[in-house]
């Protein structure tokens, strides 16, 4: 049975591994995470706003995802008449991609049995992040500009002035992390931290601004310009109804789990844990799951956070978003780098 | 390896030649999105050739700058006005002609080099590689390349500033 597969060339084995991983990461880890975050942020806002939430469907509404997809799946998926229709189909399977791509250099693990746990470790890994995610904005200005209607097109053009304006607060907070590491392989920067010196004690600063960057990023309130909904209705997605709405959803909560993923790996040590040999390459395939296991938990902490934030702050102002973005956190991150690179000049320079 | 090679060039001569010269569509966002096509495709071509620093900074920098190109066709542009536009005779006889002079000298160029010896595709520490060069060999070039944006962004800031009127600036 297992013979034909011996017999393949190590790279016809090395694809199929990788396609494997795609898959099973996808589609058995990555979309019922999302369908069941969209659970969670439910049931979290009930408990927030002291009410009782989705709890019809199965025990405790865990069936909820079965029930919200059925329903996007039957309703009617309407098109306006004056939307332009070939961008008006992209641009939700736009929105939706490149959060799914990101997760390919994002290292989950450190092995299972005599594979990587990582899908694709490029040498650049934190560079391909930022250009796909660079990416995921195209999405979002689409959907404004084919709906050919008012509230879709300001909701496109916000986040297209505030997704640029963040990513380069996101892109510079991280800079002083990879002076630290010395390399910009995903996989390295884990190993820099498995002593337990997590990043986010190194460099707090960088954490906060790549934090919020985060938020910003993924239009999630206190920044959901995009979609406010006082002020734009939908915002981007007005026109959209049906799975075409729900691709932008589920969008929101694929970049949500891709940017955790991010922060994870950069600054809380991605799956290690500073004790029980936790932080040593695994030998065991038990050993493997288990720290794939505390890479997951130490993410869907930062979904929690996610969640919660959104239903405690009010959203700001539009234009308290920019000053923010560009008189406050582009300064702090220079600065931080300049402190960065003084104190590896005085420590190892020379 | 080199099956990849041909699809990747071809979709980035047609996504190039659709940017310029789409038959089917004069709408300039539909241009914009044939230049991101057409970006994407070349970053293949350089990871074909192990360069993984320059495919991330190729789709990180130019599509992510697409967008703001898109913008200014969105706000400065009246599209509809430049959707009725047909291709004119004149226009399209001079940019063929462009071409073909460019063709020309590539052609030319290509078949004069000799094939040297293959330089070693060497694909660890390349980014540490490039910034030590950037800093020491062509530490000039680089600087003066930073200058001339600065200039730029400079020019454009200074440009796009409402002038003050005379009350206003007492």
């Amino acid at each position: 049975m297992t013979n034909w597969f011996y017999n393949l060339t190590p790279n016809e084995q090395f694809a199929i591994f990788s396609l494997l991983k795609i898959v099973i990461a996808v589609f058995a880890v990555v979309l019922p995470m999302v369908a069941y975050s969209v659970v969670a942020e439910r049931r979290i806002s009930a408990w927030i706003q002291d009410r009782i939430g989705p709890n019809r469907v199965g025990p405790f509404g865990l069936l909820q995802p079965a029930a919200d997809g059925l329903k996007f799946i039957l309703k009617e998926d309407f098109t306006p008449a004056y939307a332009r229709k070939v961008y008006f189909w992209l641009a939700p399977a736009v929105a939706m991609v490149p959060a799914l791509m990101t997760l390919a250099v994002i290292p989950f693990g450190s092995k299972l049995g005599s594979q990587q746990a990582v899908i694709a470790d490029l040498n650049v890994g934190i560079l391909f992040t930022f250009g796909i995610v660079s990416l995921g904005v195209y999405g979002i200005v689409l959907a404004g500009y084919a709906s050919n209607s008012k509230y879709p097109f300001l909701g496109g053009i916000r986040s297209s002035a505030q997704m640029i304006s963040y990513e380069i607060a996101m892109g510079m907070s991280v800079i002083p992390v990879f002076m630290l590491v010395g390399d910009l392989n995903l996989s390295a920067v884990i190993e820099y931290q498995k002593n337990g010196m997590w990043l986010i004690l190194k460099q707090p600063i960088a954490f906060v601004i790549f934090l919020v960057a985060a938020f910003a990023e993924t239009n999630r309130l206190p920044f959901d310009m995009p979609e406010a909904e006082s002020e734009l209705v939908g915002g981007y997605h007005t026109e959209y109804s049906s799975m075409k709405f729900a691709l932008f959803f589920l969008g929101e909560y694929a970049a949500m789990i891709a940017v955790s993923a991010m922060m994870v790996v950069l600054f809380l040590g991605g799956w290690t844990l500073p004790f029980a040999g936790l932080n040593e390459t695994a030998e065991s395939l038990g050993m493997g799951l288990l720290q794939v296991g505390i890479f997951i938990g130490k993410l869907l902490l930062f979904m929690g956070l996610f969640i919660w934030v959104r239903w405690m702050l009010p959203r700001f102002r539009y234009d308290q978003l920019m000053d923010i973005g560009w008189k406050r956190f582009v300064p702090l991150a220079l600065a931080n780098i300049v402190v960065t690179a003084i104190y590896l000049y005085l420590t190892h320079g020379k | 390896m080199e099956i990849l090679f041909y699809i990747f060039s071809a979709l980035t001569l047609l996504c190039g030649l659709l940017v310029v010269f789409n038959p089917f569509s004069r709408n300039p966002v539909t241009s914009a999105m044939f230049l991101v096509l057409t970006i994407i495709c070349m970053s293949g071509l350089f990871v074909l050739l192990k360069a993984f620093f320059l495919a991330a900074v190729q789709i990180l920098v130019y599509a992510g700058a697409v967008i703001v190109l898109f913008l200014f066709v969105i706000m400065l542009m009246n599209i509809k006005e430049e959707e009725r536009q047909r291709f004119r005779k004149f226009g399209t006889f001079l940019g063929a002609a462009a071409v073909a002079g460019l063709a020309w000298i590539l052609v030319t160029t290509v078949m004069n080099s000799r094939t040297g010896e293959r330089s070693v595709a060497n694909n660890t520490g390349e980014t540490k590689e490039l910034g030590e060069l950037l800093f020491t060999n062509y530490v000039l070039p680089f600087e003066i390349v930073s200058l001339l944006l600065l200039v730029a962004m400079v020019g454009c800031i200074l440009l796009s500033k409402t002038p003050e009127t005379e009350e206003e600036a007492e």
